[in-house]
């Protein structure tokens, strides 16, 4: 049984209208991330899709009866948690260090 | 009845997430963005890790989705604050509807560059008895 073969249960049916829902989740927060403006709002962006790709990771997971995905969505929250705490630090130093 | 429940779990937590990305796409200024995807994505994204969760049906399983969702819950206000703070100091612009900003004078010292509009008001407040 692949997924390809469409939905089998009502779990796959909620599961496909959940893949759905989070892959235009996860378009609009990409063009946040294009159109910006500042980069603070792209961090936040960005951290909206770790977000919705763990949530994607879960549903794929449900979908698939795969549960190592698991093990990828939480190194995903992970490093989304790093990568946002880095980029806050680096907009908060960048410019007052080449002010002084 | 478990698969009815994860189903319900898992549509409602891909609506809270779909409802999140749609508030940092249409939210006028950062902090509102921001209001967004720390509570209802936070949310949205608990929600289907709990469906993951209330499905497997294994022990071991729905506790590793549990812990992520715990993860998310610990992570996502520290990584907001952060966020926020740096934003504020790196003088984000505010929604220009906006009409009061509590920090607006407080932080000038560590702010980065002055826009005229928030140094004025700053200077005028100082010189003023």
């Amino acid at each position: 049984m692949s997924l390809l073969d469409g939905p089998t249960s009502l779990l796959q049916v909620a599961a496909y209208i959940a893949f759905a829902a989070t892959t235009l989740a996860f378009i609009a927060s990409f063009v946040r991330v294009v159109v910006g403006p500042s980069l603070a709002d792209r961090v936040l962006a960005l951290d909206m899709m770790g977000l919705v790709s763990v949530s994607l990771i879960a549903t794929y997971a449900i979908a698939a009866d795969q549960a190592l995905f698991l093990d990828a969505a939480l190194a995903l929250a992970l490093i989304g948690f790093l990568g946002t705490v880095a980029f806050a630090r680096f907009i908060e130093l960048r410019r007052r260090s080449s002010h002084e | 009845m478990s698969e009815a429940v994860g189903a319900i779990l898992l549509i409602s937590g891909a609506f809270f997430v779909l409802v999140a990305a749609l508030g940092v796409l249409r939210l006028p200024d950062l902090f509102m963005r921001m209001h967004a995807t720390t509570k209802a994505g936070t949310l949205g994204a608990g929600l289907v890790l709990v469906a993951a969760a209330v499905v497997s049906g294994d022990l071991a399983v729905a506790v590793k989705a549990v812990l992520v969702f715990l993860f998310l819950l610990l992570t996502a206000p520290v990584a907001a604050h952060v966020l926020g703070r740096a934003a504020y100091y790196d003088r984000v612009e505010l929604w220009d509807r906006t009409h009061h900003d509590d920090l607006e004078g407080r932080y000038d010292e560590v702010r980065i560059g002055a826009p005229d509009r928030v140094a004025d008001a700053a200077t005028a407040r100082n010189e003023s008895p």
